[in-house]
Protein backbone atom coordinates (compact mmCIF):
# COMPACT_ATOMS: atom_id res chain seq x y z
CA UNK A 1 0.00 0.00 0.00
CA UNK A 2 1.33 3.57 -0.59
CA UNK A 3 0.14 7.01 0.46
CA UNK A 4 -1.21 8.11 -2.27
CA UNK A 5 -3.67 5.29 -2.70
CA UNK A 6 -5.51 6.50 0.37
CA UNK A 7 -7.02 9.18 -1.31
CA UNK A 8 -9.55 6.45 -3.49
CA UNK A 9 -10.85 5.69 -0.53
CA UNK A 10 -11.63 6.27 3.07
CA UNK A 11 -11.54 4.80 6.28
CA UNK A 12 -13.85 2.44 7.78
CA UNK A 13 -15.35 4.63 10.10
CA UNK A 14 -16.76 6.56 7.68
CA UNK A 15 -19.32 4.20 6.10
CA UNK A 16 -21.70 5.57 8.48
CA UNK A 17 -22.40 1.77 9.54
CA UNK A 18 -22.80 -0.13 12.92
CA UNK A 19 -24.87 0.71 16.33
CA UNK A 20 -26.60 4.26 16.57
CA UNK A 21 -24.54 5.44 13.57
CA UNK A 22 -27.41 8.31 12.70
CA UNK A 23 -25.89 9.50 15.95
CA UNK A 24 -22.76 8.71 16.23
CA UNK A 25 -20.03 8.56 13.45
CA UNK A 26 -17.28 6.70 14.93
CA UNK A 27 -15.79 5.80 17.86
CA UNK A 28 -11.84 5.64 18.60
CA UNK A 29 -9.71 4.02 21.20
CA UNK A 30 -5.80 5.27 22.05
CA UNK A 31 -3.51 3.50 24.22
CA UNK A 32 -0.15 5.29 24.40
CA UNK A 33 2.97 2.84 24.81
CA UNK A 34 6.42 3.50 25.79
CA UNK A 35 9.63 1.34 26.22
CA UNK A 36 11.14 0.78 29.36
CA UNK A 37 14.36 2.69 30.54
CA UNK A 38 14.89 4.90 27.41
CA UNK A 39 14.06 8.67 27.07
CA UNK A 40 10.83 9.71 26.02
CA UNK A 41 10.57 11.27 22.42
CA UNK A 42 10.79 15.00 23.88
CA UNK A 43 13.95 14.19 25.97
CA UNK A 44 15.21 12.03 22.86
CA UNK A 45 18.37 12.21 20.89
CA UNK A 46 18.14 11.58 17.39
CA UNK A 47 19.77 8.53 17.87
CA UNK A 48 17.76 7.34 20.68
CA UNK A 49 14.82 8.38 18.45
CA UNK A 50 16.15 6.03 15.83
CA UNK A 51 16.86 2.67 17.63
CA UNK A 52 12.89 3.09 19.13
CA UNK A 53 12.04 3.62 16.09
CA UNK A 54 13.57 0.13 14.60
CA UNK A 55 12.71 -1.67 17.31
CA UNK A 56 9.07 -0.76 17.02
CA UNK A 57 9.21 -1.32 13.71
CA UNK A 58 10.27 -4.91 14.28
CA UNK A 59 7.88 -5.70 16.73
CA UNK A 60 5.01 -4.42 14.27
CA UNK A 61 6.37 -6.93 11.34
CA UNK A 62 5.97 -9.91 13.74
CA UNK A 63 2.08 -9.03 14.14
CA UNK A 64 -0.26 -9.81 11.65
CA UNK A 65 -2.53 -7.17 12.13
CA UNK A 66 0.15 -5.06 10.30
CA UNK A 67 0.26 -7.14 6.80
CA UNK A 68 -0.23 -4.86 4.03
CA UNK A 69 0.38 -1.65 6.21
CA UNK A 70 1.19 1.68 5.55
CA UNK A 71 4.89 2.71 6.81
CA UNK A 72 5.19 6.46 6.81
CA UNK A 73 8.69 8.20 7.87
CA UNK A 74 7.04 11.54 8.52
CA UNK A 75 10.46 13.61 7.28
CA UNK A 76 10.20 11.85 4.30
CA UNK A 77 7.15 13.74 3.06
CA UNK A 78 6.27 17.04 2.48
CA UNK A 79 3.53 19.23 4.05
CA UNK A 80 0.04 18.60 1.90
CA UNK A 81 0.63 14.80 2.88
CA UNK A 82 1.50 15.67 6.65
CA UNK A 83 -1.78 17.60 6.69
CA UNK A 84 -3.67 15.22 4.83
CA UNK A 85 -3.09 12.27 7.44
CA UNK A 86 -4.07 15.20 10.34
CA UNK A 87 -7.05 15.34 8.00
CA UNK A 88 -8.16 11.54 8.06
CA UNK A 89 -8.02 11.85 11.74
CA UNK A 90 -4.79 9.37 11.11
CA UNK A 91 -2.07 11.02 12.93
CA UNK A 92 -2.02 14.38 15.29
CA UNK A 93 -0.34 18.20 14.46
CA UNK A 94 2.42 17.44 16.90
CA UNK A 95 3.25 14.49 15.23
CA UNK A 96 3.64 16.60 12.24
CA UNK A 97 6.21 19.03 13.58
CA UNK A 98 9.57 17.98 14.19
CA UNK A 99 9.18 15.24 11.98
CA UNK A 100 13.00 13.76 12.32
CA UNK A 101 12.55 10.30 13.98
CA UNK A 102 8.70 9.71 13.77
CA UNK A 103 6.48 7.28 11.63
CA UNK A 104 2.72 6.58 11.03
CA UNK A 105 1.54 3.07 10.49
CA UNK A 106 -1.27 2.60 8.97
CA UNK A 107 -3.34 -0.47 8.26
CA UNK A 108 -5.97 -0.96 5.96
CA UNK A 109 -9.24 0.60 5.64
CA UNK A 110 -7.81 2.66 8.39
CA UNK A 111 -9.29 0.92 11.27
CA UNK A 112 -5.36 1.06 13.00
CA UNK A 113 -2.98 3.12 13.22
CA UNK A 114 0.27 3.87 15.00
CA UNK A 115 2.30 7.31 15.85
CA UNK A 116 5.94 6.18 17.01
CA UNK A 117 7.55 8.54 18.52
CA UNK A 118 4.71 11.42 19.01
CA UNK A 119 4.59 12.10 22.55
CA UNK A 120 5.00 8.54 23.31
CA UNK A 121 6.86 6.10 21.62
CA UNK A 122 4.15 4.74 20.77
CA UNK A 123 0.24 5.93 20.36
CA UNK A 124 -1.86 2.79 18.78
CA UNK A 125 -5.37 4.32 17.61
CA UNK A 126 -8.41 1.88 16.43
CA UNK A 127 -11.77 3.74 14.78
CA UNK A 128 -14.21 1.95 13.85
CA UNK A 129 -17.83 3.02 12.41
CA UNK A 130 -20.96 3.84 14.69
CA UNK A 131 -21.05 3.30 18.64
CA UNK A 132 -18.69 0.31 18.60
CA UNK A 133 -15.71 0.66 21.84
CA UNK A 134 -16.59 -2.99 23.16
CA UNK A 135 -15.02 -4.04 19.61
CA UNK A 136 -12.29 -1.53 18.91
CA UNK A 137 -11.22 -2.60 22.28
CA UNK A 138 -10.92 -6.48 21.68
CA UNK A 139 -8.93 -5.24 18.37
CA UNK A 140 -6.54 -3.10 20.17
CA UNK A 141 -6.29 -5.11 22.98
CA UNK A 142 -5.55 -8.07 21.03
CA UNK A 143 -2.34 -5.68 18.60
CA UNK A 144 -1.15 -4.60 22.33
CA UNK A 145 -0.62 -7.86 23.74
CA UNK A 146 1.14 -8.74 20.92
CA UNK A 147 3.31 -6.20 20.62
CA UNK A 148 3.98 -6.50 24.31
CA UNK A 149 5.56 -9.75 23.62
CA UNK A 150 8.16 -8.19 21.30
CA UNK A 151 8.66 -4.71 23.04
CA UNK A 152 9.61 -3.92 27.04
CA UNK A 153 6.65 -1.87 27.83
CA UNK A 154 7.57 0.87 30.59
CA UNK A 155 5.25 -0.83 32.98
CA UNK A 156 5.02 -0.14 37.00
CA UNK A 157 2.44 -2.13 39.10
CA UNK A 158 1.55 0.38 41.53
CA UNK A 159 0.80 3.06 38.40
CA UNK A 160 0.49 0.86 34.89
CA UNK A 161 2.07 2.26 31.83
CA UNK A 162 4.31 4.94 32.27
CA UNK A 163 3.38 8.14 30.26
CA UNK A 164 5.56 11.33 28.97
CA UNK A 165 2.35 13.39 30.58
CA UNK A 166 0.76 12.12 33.70
CA UNK A 167 -2.75 12.60 32.61
CA UNK A 168 -2.48 9.59 31.05
CA UNK A 169 -0.58 7.14 33.43
CA UNK A 170 -2.48 4.26 34.31
CA UNK A 171 -4.20 2.32 31.59
CA UNK A 172 -2.94 5.01 29.31
CA UNK A 173 -6.47 4.21 27.09
CA UNK A 174 -8.71 6.95 25.98
CA UNK A 175 -11.85 5.99 24.50
CA UNK A 176 -14.05 8.92 22.54
CA UNK A 177 -17.02 8.64 20.43
CA UNK A 178 -17.90 11.43 17.76
CA UNK A 179 -20.95 12.30 18.05
CA UNK A 180 -23.37 14.47 15.61
CA UNK A 181 -25.80 16.43 17.66
CA UNK A 182 -28.03 18.99 15.43
CA UNK A 183 -30.52 19.09 17.25
CA UNK A 184 -29.86 19.70 20.84
CA UNK A 185 -27.74 22.44 19.04
CA UNK A 186 -31.01 23.74 17.65
CA UNK A 187 -33.11 23.41 21.10
CA UNK A 188 -30.34 25.24 22.38
CA UNK A 189 -29.85 22.34 25.12
CA UNK A 190 -25.93 21.43 23.64
CA UNK A 191 -24.08 23.83 26.65
CA UNK A 192 -26.12 21.72 29.24
CA UNK A 193 -25.14 18.49 27.57
CA UNK A 194 -21.91 19.17 27.75
CA UNK A 195 -21.95 21.10 31.32
CA UNK A 196 -23.07 17.44 32.57
CA UNK A 197 -20.29 15.97 31.11
CA UNK A 198 -17.58 18.11 32.35
CA UNK A 199 -19.00 17.24 35.80
CA UNK A 200 -18.70 13.33 34.84
CA UNK A 201 -14.76 14.05 34.26
CA UNK A 202 -15.33 13.73 30.34
CA UNK A 203 -13.54 15.87 27.92
CA UNK A 204 -15.25 17.37 25.00
CA UNK A 205 -13.88 18.36 21.62
CA UNK A 206 -14.30 19.24 18.26
CA UNK A 207 -14.57 17.01 15.10
CA UNK A 208 -11.34 18.49 13.81
CA UNK A 209 -9.40 17.48 17.32
CA UNK A 210 -7.63 18.79 19.97
CA UNK A 211 -7.99 22.19 20.65
CA UNK A 212 -10.34 23.04 17.90
CA UNK A 213 -14.73 24.10 18.41
CA UNK A 214 -17.38 22.11 17.80
CA UNK A 215 -18.07 22.83 13.71
CA UNK A 216 -20.75 20.34 11.86
CA UNK A 217 -22.28 19.98 15.27
CA UNK A 218 -20.06 17.53 15.62
CA UNK A 219 -18.90 16.82 19.46
CA UNK A 220 -15.78 14.27 20.15
CA UNK A 221 -16.27 12.66 23.92
CA UNK A 222 -13.80 10.94 25.80
CA UNK A 223 -12.88 9.79 29.31
CA UNK A 224 -9.87 11.77 31.37
CA UNK A 225 -9.19 9.65 33.71
CA UNK A 226 -6.94 6.60 33.63
CA UNK A 227 -6.03 5.55 36.94
CA UNK A 228 -8.36 3.61 39.49
CA UNK A 229 -10.47 2.04 36.62
CA UNK A 230 -9.68 -1.03 34.08
CA UNK A 231 -10.28 -0.51 30.68
CA UNK A 232 -13.57 -2.07 30.27
CA UNK A 233 -15.25 -0.50 33.57
CA UNK A 234 -14.07 2.84 31.56
CA UNK A 235 -15.62 1.99 28.33
CA UNK A 236 -18.59 0.69 29.94
CA UNK A 237 -18.94 4.43 31.24
CA UNK A 238 -18.33 5.92 28.56
CA UNK A 239 -21.13 3.63 26.45
CA UNK A 240 -23.83 4.58 29.29
CA UNK A 241 -23.06 8.11 28.98
CA UNK A 242 -23.04 8.19 25.46
CA UNK A 243 -26.76 6.25 25.22
CA UNK A 244 -28.24 9.17 27.75
CA UNK A 245 -26.50 11.88 24.99
CA UNK A 246 -28.09 10.07 21.85
CA UNK A 247 -31.45 9.53 23.86
CA UNK A 248 -31.37 13.65 24.71
CA UNK A 249 -30.87 13.87 20.76
CA UNK A 250 -33.57 12.02 19.74
CA UNK A 251 -36.20 13.77 21.98
CA UNK A 252 -34.89 16.76 20.45
CA UNK A 253 -34.89 15.13 17.24
CA UNK A 254 -38.85 14.22 17.45
CA UNK A 255 -39.75 17.93 19.33
CA UNK A 256 -37.99 19.89 16.36
CA UNK A 257 -40.13 17.57 14.29
CA UNK A 258 -43.42 17.79 15.65
CA UNK A 259 -42.73 21.31 16.48
CA UNK A 260 -41.26 23.21 13.73
CA UNK A 261 -41.15 20.49 11.19
CA UNK A 262 -41.46 22.82 7.72
CA UNK A 263 -39.37 25.17 9.30
CA UNK A 264 -36.61 21.92 9.42
CA UNK A 265 -37.51 20.63 6.43
CA UNK A 266 -37.12 24.74 4.96
CA UNK A 267 -33.53 24.42 6.75
CA UNK A 268 -32.62 20.80 5.60
CA UNK A 269 -33.87 21.49 1.83
CA UNK A 270 -31.92 24.97 1.51
CA UNK A 271 -29.40 23.39 2.43
CA UNK A 272 -28.91 20.84 0.13
CA UNK A 273 -29.30 23.29 -2.50
CA UNK A 274 -26.68 25.44 -1.52
CA UNK A 275 -24.18 22.77 -1.37
CA UNK A 276 -25.51 21.10 -5.05
CA UNK A 277 -25.68 24.32 -7.25
CA UNK A 278 -22.62 26.42 -5.40
CA UNK A 279 -19.59 27.19 -7.16
CA UNK A 280 -17.39 28.98 -4.46
CA UNK A 281 -18.01 27.48 -1.49
CA UNK A 282 -15.45 27.89 2.28
CA UNK A 283 -15.10 24.99 4.10
CA UNK A 284 -16.73 25.93 7.41
CA UNK A 285 -19.90 27.06 5.27
CA UNK A 286 -19.72 23.76 3.91
CA UNK A 287 -19.77 21.77 7.22
CA UNK A 288 -22.75 23.58 8.94
CA UNK A 289 -24.54 22.74 5.87
CA UNK A 290 -23.42 19.38 5.61
CA UNK A 291 -24.45 18.56 9.20
CA UNK A 292 -28.43 19.71 7.75
CA UNK A 293 -28.47 17.68 5.53
CA UNK A 294 -26.70 14.96 7.35
CA UNK A 295 -29.85 15.42 9.77
CA UNK A 296 -31.95 15.17 6.56
CA UNK A 297 -31.11 11.88 5.98
CA UNK A 298 -31.42 10.36 9.63
CA UNK A 299 -34.87 11.59 9.56
CA UNK A 300 -35.47 10.50 6.01
CA UNK A 301 -36.66 13.83 4.74
CA UNK A 302 -33.40 13.72 2.20
CA UNK A 303 -33.63 10.13 0.25
CA UNK A 304 -31.54 10.61 -2.82
CA UNK A 305 -28.31 10.49 -1.07
CA UNK A 306 -26.65 8.13 1.53
CA UNK A 307 -24.97 8.98 5.10
CA UNK A 308 -21.72 7.62 3.74
CA UNK A 309 -21.37 9.93 0.80
CA UNK A 310 -22.08 13.21 3.55
CA UNK A 311 -19.82 11.36 5.92
CA UNK A 312 -17.06 11.16 3.43
CA UNK A 313 -17.51 14.61 2.72
CA UNK A 314 -16.62 15.91 5.74
CA UNK A 315 -12.90 15.14 5.60
CA UNK A 316 -12.79 15.33 1.47
CA UNK A 317 -13.43 18.90 1.37
CA UNK A 318 -10.41 19.94 3.51
CA UNK A 319 -7.69 21.71 2.05
CA UNK A 320 -5.24 18.88 1.72
CA UNK A 321 -7.67 16.61 0.43
CA UNK A 322 -8.24 18.70 -2.54
CA UNK A 323 -5.01 18.86 -3.50
CA UNK A 324 -4.57 15.42 -3.27
CA UNK A 325 -7.25 14.86 -5.78
CA UNK A 326 -6.16 17.80 -7.79
CA UNK A 327 -2.69 16.09 -8.05
CA UNK A 328 -1.28 19.94 -7.19
CA UNK A 329 -1.31 23.59 -4.93
CA UNK A 330 -4.20 24.92 -5.14
CA UNK A 331 -4.60 28.92 -3.02
CA UNK A 332 -7.50 29.51 -0.99
CA UNK A 333 -9.50 30.55 -3.94
CA UNK A 334 -8.92 27.76 -5.94
CA UNK A 335 -9.35 25.34 -3.23
CA UNK A 336 -13.00 26.66 -2.98
CA UNK A 337 -13.84 26.33 -6.59
CA UNK A 338 -12.71 22.64 -6.41
CA UNK A 339 -14.70 21.96 -3.52
CA UNK A 340 -17.65 23.28 -4.74
CA UNK A 341 -17.18 21.50 -7.44
CA UNK A 342 -16.82 18.17 -5.48
CA UNK A 343 -19.85 18.71 -3.71
CA UNK A 344 -22.16 19.01 -6.93
CA UNK A 345 -20.34 15.82 -8.17
CA UNK A 346 -20.81 13.43 -5.40
CA UNK A 347 -24.37 14.91 -4.22
CA UNK A 348 -25.75 14.75 -8.35
CA UNK A 349 -25.94 18.39 -8.71
CA UNK A 350 -26.22 20.56 -11.83
CA UNK B 1 -15.96 37.36 37.57
CA UNK B 2 -12.62 38.37 39.68
CA UNK B 3 -9.29 38.62 37.57
CA UNK B 4 -5.96 39.15 39.14
CA UNK B 5 -3.40 41.34 37.05
CA UNK B 6 -0.12 42.37 38.53
CA UNK B 7 -1.52 41.77 42.12
CA UNK B 8 -4.26 44.38 40.68
CA UNK B 9 -7.82 42.77 41.61
CA UNK B 10 -10.36 43.71 39.21
CA UNK B 11 -13.87 42.44 39.47
CA UNK B 12 -15.63 42.19 35.96
CA UNK B 13 -19.33 41.64 35.09
CA UNK B 14 -20.38 40.00 32.01
CA UNK B 15 -23.35 39.01 30.66
CA UNK B 16 -23.16 35.40 29.81
CA UNK B 17 -22.13 35.14 26.06
CA UNK B 18 -18.91 37.64 27.11
CA UNK B 19 -18.10 35.13 29.62
CA UNK B 20 -18.31 32.44 27.46
CA UNK B 21 -15.83 33.76 24.95
CA UNK B 22 -13.36 35.45 27.96
CA UNK B 23 -13.33 31.66 29.28
CA UNK B 24 -12.90 30.64 26.14
CA UNK B 25 -9.64 32.70 25.84
CA UNK B 26 -8.64 32.17 28.97
CA UNK B 27 -8.27 28.37 28.51
CA UNK B 28 -6.02 28.93 25.63
CA UNK B 29 -3.58 31.03 28.04
CA UNK B 30 -3.78 28.15 30.84
CA UNK B 31 -1.92 25.17 28.99
CA UNK B 32 -2.16 22.32 30.23
CA UNK B 33 1.87 22.58 31.75
CA UNK B 34 0.55 25.74 33.71
CA UNK B 35 -2.03 23.24 35.07
CA UNK B 36 -0.28 20.58 36.10
CA UNK B 37 2.14 23.14 37.89
CA UNK B 38 -1.00 24.67 39.59
CA UNK B 39 -1.58 20.82 40.96
CA UNK B 40 1.76 20.03 42.09
CA UNK B 41 2.12 23.19 43.93
CA UNK B 42 -1.46 22.73 45.26
CA UNK B 43 -1.25 20.47 48.30
CA UNK B 44 3.02 19.98 48.71
CA UNK B 45 4.73 22.74 49.76
CA UNK B 46 8.37 22.14 48.22
CA UNK B 47 11.53 23.93 49.69
CA UNK B 48 13.95 25.48 47.78
CA UNK B 49 16.28 23.26 48.50
CA UNK B 50 14.22 20.02 47.64
CA UNK B 51 13.74 21.65 44.53
CA UNK B 52 17.25 21.51 43.23
CA UNK B 53 17.80 18.33 44.17
CA UNK B 54 15.47 16.12 42.62
CA UNK B 55 16.63 14.75 39.25
CA UNK B 56 16.37 11.40 37.14
CA UNK B 57 19.05 9.63 37.61
CA UNK B 58 18.91 7.99 33.91
CA UNK B 59 17.62 11.03 31.67
CA UNK B 60 18.68 13.79 34.38
CA UNK B 61 15.70 15.93 34.15
CA UNK B 62 14.96 17.56 36.91
CA UNK B 63 11.60 17.94 38.97
CA UNK B 64 11.34 21.81 37.82
CA UNK B 65 11.88 20.80 34.53
CA UNK B 66 9.14 18.55 34.76
CA UNK B 67 6.58 21.22 36.49
CA UNK B 68 7.23 23.99 33.68
CA UNK B 69 6.88 21.50 30.48
CA UNK B 70 4.21 19.03 32.23
CA UNK B 71 6.31 15.78 30.77
CA UNK B 72 8.35 13.51 32.10
CA UNK B 73 11.84 12.25 30.49
CA UNK B 74 11.47 8.78 30.82
CA UNK B 75 9.89 5.86 32.59
CA UNK B 76 12.75 6.23 35.18
CA UNK B 77 11.36 9.65 36.43
CA UNK B 78 8.48 7.60 38.02
CA UNK B 79 11.12 6.34 40.36
CA UNK B 80 13.44 9.67 40.96
CA UNK B 81 10.25 11.13 41.38
CA UNK B 82 8.16 8.83 43.14
CA UNK B 83 6.43 10.62 45.96
CA UNK B 84 5.82 14.02 43.96
CA UNK B 85 4.01 12.14 41.70
CA UNK B 86 1.98 9.66 43.48
CA UNK B 87 0.21 13.12 45.01
CA UNK B 88 0.00 14.28 41.68
CA UNK B 89 -1.26 11.01 40.09
CA UNK B 90 -4.19 10.66 42.65
CA UNK B 91 -5.04 14.50 42.35
CA UNK B 92 -5.04 14.15 38.26
CA UNK B 93 -7.39 10.84 38.24
CA UNK B 94 -8.91 10.50 41.82
CA UNK B 95 -6.54 7.81 42.59
CA UNK B 96 -3.13 6.34 42.27
CA UNK B 97 -3.98 2.49 41.84
CA UNK B 98 -3.65 0.74 38.25
CA UNK B 99 -6.68 -1.63 37.99
CA UNK B 100 -6.43 -1.66 34.61
CA UNK B 101 -4.41 -5.08 31.87
CA UNK B 102 -0.44 -5.72 32.41
CA UNK B 103 1.60 -6.50 29.42
CA UNK B 104 2.39 -10.07 28.47
CA UNK B 105 6.18 -9.80 29.01
CA UNK B 106 7.13 -9.16 32.32
CA UNK B 107 10.05 -10.26 34.65
CA UNK B 108 9.84 -13.63 35.95
CA UNK B 109 7.94 -13.66 39.43
CA UNK B 110 6.28 -10.39 38.55
CA UNK B 111 3.45 -12.04 36.69
CA UNK B 112 1.92 -13.17 39.64
CA UNK B 113 2.25 -10.30 41.83
CA UNK B 114 0.76 -8.46 39.44
CA UNK B 115 -2.28 -10.77 39.06
CA UNK B 116 -2.51 -11.05 42.73
CA UNK B 117 -2.73 -7.51 43.00
CA UNK B 118 -5.09 -6.68 40.51
CA UNK B 119 -7.05 -9.41 42.61
CA UNK B 120 -6.88 -7.93 45.85
CA UNK B 121 -8.00 -4.45 43.95
CA UNK B 122 -10.94 -5.84 42.59
CA UNK B 123 -12.28 -7.68 46.13
CA UNK B 124 -11.46 -3.82 47.62
CA UNK B 125 -13.47 -2.46 45.37
CA UNK B 126 -16.59 -5.22 46.17
CA UNK B 127 -15.84 -4.74 49.67
CA UNK B 128 -16.57 -1.11 49.74
CA UNK B 129 -19.14 -1.66 47.23
CA UNK B 130 -21.32 -3.97 49.49
CA UNK B 131 -20.32 -2.01 52.29
CA UNK B 132 -18.15 -4.33 54.57
CA UNK B 133 -15.42 -2.10 55.78
CA UNK B 134 -13.73 -4.53 57.93
CA UNK B 135 -12.61 -6.77 54.81
CA UNK B 136 -12.29 -3.64 53.37
CA UNK B 137 -9.45 -2.38 55.83
CA UNK B 138 -7.77 -5.96 55.78
CA UNK B 139 -7.85 -5.90 51.86
CA UNK B 140 -6.09 -2.21 51.87
CA UNK B 141 -4.05 -2.92 54.00
CA UNK B 142 -2.79 -6.24 52.26
CA UNK B 143 -2.39 -4.18 48.69
CA UNK B 144 -0.43 -1.20 50.26
CA UNK B 145 2.14 -4.17 52.18
CA UNK B 146 2.65 -5.65 48.38
CA UNK B 147 2.77 -2.23 47.10
CA UNK B 148 5.81 -0.96 49.00
CA UNK B 149 7.79 -3.97 48.52
CA UNK B 150 7.19 -3.55 45.14
CA UNK B 151 8.37 0.40 45.15
CA UNK B 152 11.42 -0.75 48.01
CA UNK B 153 12.40 -3.06 45.09
CA UNK B 154 11.95 -0.63 41.74
CA UNK B 155 12.38 2.87 43.26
Amino acid sequence: MKLDDLINNTGEWLKGIGTYSNIVMSSRIRLARNLSKRAFPNKASKKELGDVLQLVDEAIQKADYFNNALFIRIHEIDNVDKQFLIERHLMSHEHATNPEGKALVVSPEEILSVMINEEDHLRLQVMRSGLNLHESWKIMNGIDDVLSQHLDYAYSINWGYLTACPTNTGTAMRGSVMLHLPALVMTKQINKVLAAIAKLSFASRGFYGEGTQASGNFYQISNQVAMGHSEEDVLQNINGLIRQIIDQEEQARQALLVQNRSMLEDKIFRSFGVLRSAHIISSQETVELLSMVRLGIDLEIVKDVDRKAINELFIMIQPAHLQKLEGKKLTASERDAKRASLIRKNLGGS
Amino acid sequence: MTEIVDEQISEMHLCEECAREKSVHMEQQFGLADLLAGLTDFGKQVKETEKVNLKCTSCSMTYDDFRKFGRLGCSECYSSFRSHLSTLLKKIHGSNHHLGKAPMRVPQGQKQIIENLHDLKIRLMKAIEMEDFEEAARLRDKIHEIEKDESNETG
